[in-house]
C-alpha cells in the first residue's frame, strides 16, 4: 500500500510532536535485542537520526521508499546496515532494529484518543512503508557481507600462494587447500618469476596441503611442470601421501617422468644428492 | 553444520560455478567421514565427485547433485547422484575411454570416476542431459 501525501503529512506531524517519546521507545526495543553491544548513547544517536530521515521522507511525500523522495533515507539505511554488518550483527537484528519502529509508532497510536479508524490506516500504511525499509536494510546488509567475502576471497587468493627459498637453487611452492584454475594461474606465475628472479634449477612443487587431487588440479601441476622445464628448470613434486597417491592411479593419471617423493624432505634430499653429483662431476 | 541422521538423509546442491564443485566435494567428504570410509575410499569418492561435478558444470551446463547415505542392510555407504538438461553423451563407450575428451582435459575424469567408485550407472540420451549415479560402500 503506498502512502498518500496526506498520510504521509498527518504521519509526520505525528513523528514531530512525539519525537522524544519515539526515539525513547524505538532506542528502547533495539536496546532489548542488542543487549548491551551498543552504547545507549550511540543507539539513541541512530535512532534519532533515523527519525529525523523516516521525517523529512514522509514530510517530502514519498509514496514508498523506492521514490526518490526517500533517497536520503535509504542511504541513512544502507550506512547503519554497513555500521552493523561490519560490528558483526546479524542480518536479523540489523531488520528488527527497524522493525522496531512500528511497535514504537503504534504505542503512539494506541496512547492517542483520536484511534479511530483514519489514524489505523494511517498506521498500516505507515507499517508498509517501514517493512520497506526493514528489507531494504536487509538487502543492504546481505549485499554488504557478500562484498566482505568476495574481499577475502581476493586476500586468500594473495596469501595463499607463496614461493620460498629452501637451499640454494632450490624453490618450493607448497600449495594449501583448493587448486582450482585462477590459483593455478597465480601459482604458475609466481613460480616462473620467481626461478627467473633467483636463477634456481630446481623447483619443489609441495601438494601436501591439497586435499584432492582431481585430473584439473594434475593438469594444472602438470603444466606448470612443463611450463618450468621451458625456462630450464627441474620439477619435482612432493607431499604425495598414500590415500592420493592411490587415487592418482585409479584415476589413470601418468607423471610421466617428472620426479616425485613422499615428503618435502624427501624432495629436497633428492635434489640435493643431484645437485652434489654434478659438483663431484666437475 | 550439516547433520546426516537417518538413511534417507540426503542434500541437493545446485552445480553453477567453480564454488559449488568445491561445495559438492566438501559435502561428500563431511559424508564420507560420517559413514567411516577409509581415508582411501574418502579420498577417491571425493575425486570422483569433483570429476562428475566438474563434468556436471562444464559439458553439462549446471545441473545438480544429491548427495544421501545409503545403507544395504549390511554396511553404509554414499550414494551421488549427479544429473544436468545439457546436450547428452552421443557415444558413452567413447566418452569413457581414457584420454577422450571434447574439452581441454585429461579425458580420464569420467573413466577415472568409474575405477574410483564401486558402483556406477549412467543414463544419457542426447538433447535431454544426463544423469551419473555413483556409490562406495564401507568395508
Amino acid at each position: 500500500m503506498a502512502l498518500s501525501s496526506e498520510q504521509g503529512s498527518r504521519l509526520a506531524d505525528l513523528f514531530k510532536g512525539h519525537e522524544d517519546a519515539i526515539i525513547a521507545s524505538w532506542t528502547e526495543e533495539i536496546a532489548r535485542t542488542t543487549r548491551g553491544r551498543l552504547s545507549r548513547a550511540e543507539l539513541q544517536r541512530q535512532t534519532s537520526e533515523l527519525q529525523k530521515g523516516f521525517q523529512t521522507a514522509l514530510r517530502g511525500g514519498a509514496p514508498n521508499l523506492h521514490d526518490d523522495l526517500a533517497a536520503e533515507l535509504r542511504a541513512q539505511l544502507a550506512e547503519l546496515s554497513s555500521t552493523r554488518a561490519r560490528q558483526g550483527f546479524t542480518a536479523n537484528e540489523t531488520a528488527v532494529g527497524v522493525f522496531a519502529l512500528k511497535d514504537a509508532m503504534l504505542e503512539l497510536v494506541q496512547k492517542g484518543d483520536e484511534a479511530d479508524a483514519g489514524a489505523l490506516r494511517d498506521y498500516i500504511a505507515f507499517s508498509a512503508f517501514v517493512d520497506q525499509a526493514a528489507l531494504f536494510t536487509f538487502d543492504t546488509y546481505v549485499r554488504i557481507r557478500e562484498e566482505l567475502i568476495a574481499d577475502q576471497a581476493e586476500q586468500l587468493l594473495e596469501l595463499s600462494t607463496p614461493v620460498v627459498k629452501l637451499w640454494e637453487g632450490v624453490v618450493a611452492v607448497p600449495l594449501v587447500g583448493t587448486l582450482d584454475s585462477a590459483r593455478a594461474q597465480v601459482v604458475m606465475e609466481r613460480l616462473l618469476q620467481t626461478l627467473v628472479d633467483t636463477g634456481s634449477p630446481y623447483a619443489i612443487i609441495d601438494i601436501t596441503g591439497v586435499p584432492a587431487v582431481d585430473t584439473q588440479v594434475a593438469q594444472h601441476i602438470l603444466k606448470t611442470v612443463v611450463a618450468a622445464r621451458l625456462m630450464g628448470a627441474d620439477c619435482i613434486i612432493s607431499g604425495i601421501r598414500p590415500q592420493i597417491a592411490q587415487t592418482i592411479v585409479a584415476l589413470g593419471i601418468e607423471f610421466g617422468d617428472i620426479a616425485t617423493k613422499a615428503t618435502l624432505a624427501d624432495a629436497l634430499r633428492h635434489v640435493l644428492r643431484l645437485t652434489g653429483t654434478k659438483r663431484q662431476e666437475r | 553444520m550439516t547433520t546426516w541422521d537417518g538413511a534417507a538423509a540426503a542434500e541437493r546442491v545446485a552445480i553453477i560455478s567453480d564454488q559449488d564443485v568445491v561445495r559438492v566435494r566438501q559435502l561428500v567428504r563431511t559424508l564420507a567421514v560420517a559413514v567411516k570410509l577409509s581415508l582411501v575410499d574418502q579420498t577417491k569418492i571425493v575425486t570422483a565427485a569433483s570429476e562428475l561435478a566438474r563434468n556436471t558444470l562444464v559439458y553439462g551446463g549446471g545441473g545438480n547433485a544429491e548427495v544421501s547415505r545409503v545403507d544395504n542392510g549390511r554396511k553404509p555407504g554414499i550414494r551421488i547422484v549427479f544429473a544436468d538438461e545439457g546436450p547428452g553423451i552421443p557415444d558413452l563407450d567413447l566418452a569413457l575411454t581414457d584420454g577422450y575428451t571434447t574439452g581441454g582435459g585429461m579425458g580420464l575424469g569420467l573413466s577415472g570416476a568409474r575405477r574410483l567408485v564401486d558402483e556406477f550407472e549412467i543414463d544419457t540420451e542426447v538433447g535431454k542431459g544426463t544423469t551419473i549415479s555413483v556409490t562406495k560402500w564401507c568395508r
